[in-house]
């Protein structure tokens, strides 16, 4: 261990990442196999449709164009740093990273509200939802948070945040990047670790099975319960 | 030629009483669990009315079905181009307050109410959220007109009526209407599986039941959206879609589904309908006039030895074919065409059709009195209660003729009947109606029975779905021996 670190700093940033990971890929892959009637998100728009819309329409939009960003920055930080070399341009990429975040904030708050306003739509809502709303609304709003107050996130992700990450993937995580952090980005990055370990147990688990294959399957579909061609071939 | 079987239906209009028997037998089968309790699979509406959920014919409201634009064919909901910006939610999607909310009553409060002044009263509990609710509407809200200033006037099939007609059609002491029983039209372009993002709807081969895969039903929603008829239904509990299964499990079995089989006023008919698989896009497409007679069409002549060998080359099995022979649906449908596609412009093609129902003479013609033969025959059709627009709307498209066709045929039926059996009017004129309406004597006869005098078995002829020997096909039983079979169910532990 090196200087200034400390055995918390070791369990959340070299420990309970590698716990959080093996949860997800762990309980999503057993939960797909022995319940997969419970893999999707259990939609509350037919019990209530007149907030719905302004609640998960821009929470979605929000936190999908920001995570979006994440990845970017985590796959190509080199590019996102010379991209950035422009003052201009760093200006209009943070705005608007700022604006998808206040976005998802503002989404998942309506949410939270919708939730426990309605009373059929609260009927629904499980322990397990609450404690995720409650999660990400701790993730969504320490993102502003860092965004506001410690700027320039998107030079500075590539520099700290980004080489962390892969030294993560490289099973050798080096904290120290992230140790001297300031405590809104540490919080930020612990609570992404609990929120991916957490994940599988969720209703985030309709993000697995996003239906890409609509776009390019045909219409219709059919389903035999024999063989045509077999049938009637001599056994 | 690419033919399939289709287990099909017929509902006779004429003679439905509106008991709903067969939304009582459907409910207490499949729809009593929680989530499940606002579904009807089978419901049994009031024409004129709203219906249930409330518009559902209205499509620039719900956006049910198809829209032909040009020479192609697109969903009105969310087809593949419009379900990406739309997937977080459901621009068209009813809502509970379209169905209703259902309740039950506080009956606990009869027993345990405190000594008082007044008699306690059973409050209505909500079954959604467990409280106090005030109901606001039901199923059958509108039932045999009630409330019909709101709900009877406002059915989206009296576009095109003359306020006359609107006028005519609430008249007081000349109040008309009928009953619109409805299940799942098992359709043949089906909107909702070619709207489920998830893949999860599909239409079995062998018999052209539509079912939802309850695994990978994902809560999209889409074909909720998508049907116009409104007959998926989203369980907001298991966050699964599920919508009326035909019965399977009784049919493969050779029993008729329960709300055929209950049925009182022997309304219902069902049997195989062969048809050619490669017609389905080109019908489809067709321009709102042409698609009754391009849906009929596409059914095919079960006697044609054409077509057994090359139904025998799709793998239908000679028992299916024998059973299509004696299909009653295909002796309304096709032969005598008296039974009509409900909604044919929103383009599923479904394959339950219904008998347009007879209805009572107007009498305004001529004072008080009724004359049934001054300028010929079919005047009073011409001019029934139920204007002949209305049932257009419901079953021809919004054109006249095939109505017009099926209603003649059977006003001259029960008038060829009444110069048999009653005789007052002569067999000559009779067999003179017979002629105008297209009909012969055997045809008058065979149609008369099967409506009137039809046992259980003329009425529901099911094909042997030899469930047996598909499962034989697909897998192999000897594999499954000592296990506990396949199903939802987990594995059993312990060595059970």
């Amino acid at each position: 261990m090196e200087a200034g670190q400390t055995y918390l700093d070791e369990m959340l940033f070299a420990v309970l990442p590698y716990i959080a990971l093996a949860l997800f890929f762990l309980v999503s892959i057993q939960r797909y196999r022995a319940q997969r009637f419970t893999y999707s998100s259990l939609s509350s728009q037919f019990l209530e449709n007149q907030r719905h819309f302004w609640a998960l329409v821009p929470f979605h939009y929000g936190i999908l164009t920001v995570l979006t960003g994440h990845v970017i920055g985590l796959l190509i930080p080199r590019q996102v740093l010379a991209f950035n070399g422009v003052p201009l341009r760093l200006y209009i990429l943070e705005g608007t990273a700022l604006v998808f975040g206040l976005l998802t904030v503002v989404g998942l708050v309506a949410i939270l509200v919708r939730r426990w306003v309605f009373v059929k739509a609260r009927t629904v809502t499980s322990p397990s939802d609450w404690v995720l709303y409650g999660l990400l609304l701790v993730q969504a709003v320490s993102g502003v948070y860092i965004a506001v107050i410690h700027p320039w996130g998107s030079s500075w992700f590539a520099a700290a945040a980004s080489p962390y990450l892969w030294s993560i993937a490289r099973l050798n995580p080096e904290i120290n990047y992230v140790v001297a952090l300031p405590w809104a980005v540490q919080l930020h990055i612990v609570n992404a670790f609990v929120v991916i370990g957490f994940f599988p147990f969720t209703r985030l688990v309709h993000i697995l099975v996003i239906p890409n294959q609509y776009l390019w399957r045909r219409t219709q579909v059919v389903r035999w319960n024999w063989s045509p061609h077999s049938r009637r071939l001599p056994r | 030629m690419q033919v399939r079987s289709q287990i099909s239906m017929v509902f006779h209009l004429d003679k439905c009483i509106g008991c709903h028997t067969c939304s009582i037998a459907c409910k207490n089968i499949w729809t009593d669990r929680s989530g499940t309790e606002y579904m009807w699979w089978n419901n049994v509406e009031t024409k004129p009315g709203t219906g249930y959920p409330a518009q559902w014919e209205d499509q620039d409201k719900f956006a049910g079905g198809w829209e032909k634009k040009g020479d192609e064919i697109s969903l009105r909901s969310t087809d593949k181009k419009r379900i990406v910006p739309n997937i977080f939610h459901n621009p068209h999607m009813p809502s509970m307050d379209d169905y209703y909310e259902p309740w039950t009553y506080d009956y606990q409060n009869l027993f345990n109410a405190p000594e008082g002044p007044d008699q306690p009263t059973a409050r209505p509990i909500s079954r959604v959220t467990g409280e106090y609710i005030d109901i606001e509407s039901g199923p059958n809200w509108d039932d045999d007109l009630g409330g019909s200033k709101i709900y009877a006037a406002n059915d989206p099939n009296l576009k095109g009526l003359s306020p006359d007609q609107r006028q005519q059609l609430s008249a007081i002491e000349r109040l008309v209407f009928f009953y619109f029983p409805r299940i799942c039209n098992h359709c043949l372009n089906p909107a909702c599986v070619a709207s489920c993002p998830s893949g999860a709807l599909y239409k079995r081969g062998e018999d052209g039941i539509v079912l939802i895969d309850q695994k990978r039903c994902r809560a999209w929603r889409s074909c909720v959206a998508a049907c116009p008829y409104k007959k998926t239904y989203y369980n907001w509990h298991t966050g699964k879609s599920e919508k009326c299964i035909l019965c399977f499990p009784r049919l493969e079995t050779g029993q008729a589904p329960a709300c055929f089989h209950s049925c009182v006023g022997r309304i219902r008919y069902l049997g195989v309908l062969l048809y050619d698989a490669e017609k389905i896009e080109h019908i489809a497409k067709l321009p709102d006039s042409e698609l009754v007679e391009g849906h009929r069409s596409m059914i095919l002549d079960p006697n044609d030895p054409e077509v057994i060998e090359s139904a025998k080359k799709c793998g239908i099995h000679d028992a299916v074919i024998d059973s299509a022979q004696k299909s009653p649906v295909y002796k309304f449908v096709k032969e005598w065409k008296v039974a009509l596609p409900p909604h044919i412009e929103y383009r599923t093609l479904p394959m339950l059709f219904y008998v347009p129902p007879m209805s009572p003479v107007m009498s305004q013609q001529n004072g008080d009195t009724v004359d049934h033969l001054n300028n010929g025959f079919f005047h009073d059709i011409e001019s029934s209660r139920v204007p002949m627009k209305f049932l257009a709307n419901l079953f021809g498209a919004g054109h006249e003729s095939k109505v017009a066709y099926a209603l003649k045929k059977q006003k001259a039926v029960r008038w060829y009947r009444r110069a048999m059996t009653v005789g007052d009017i002569d067999m000559a004129t009779a067999h003179k109606m017979l002629q105008a309406a297209d009909c012969s004597v055997e045809e008058a006869e065979a149609l008369y029975r099967l409506t009137s005098l039809c046992t259980f078995d003329d009425r529901f002829v099911i094909p042997p779905a030899q469930r047996e020997e598909a499962i034989e096909m697909m897998k192999d039983p000897h594999e499954h021996r000592q296990s506990v079979g396949f199903g939802f169910s987990s594995g059993s532990r312990r060595g059970l």
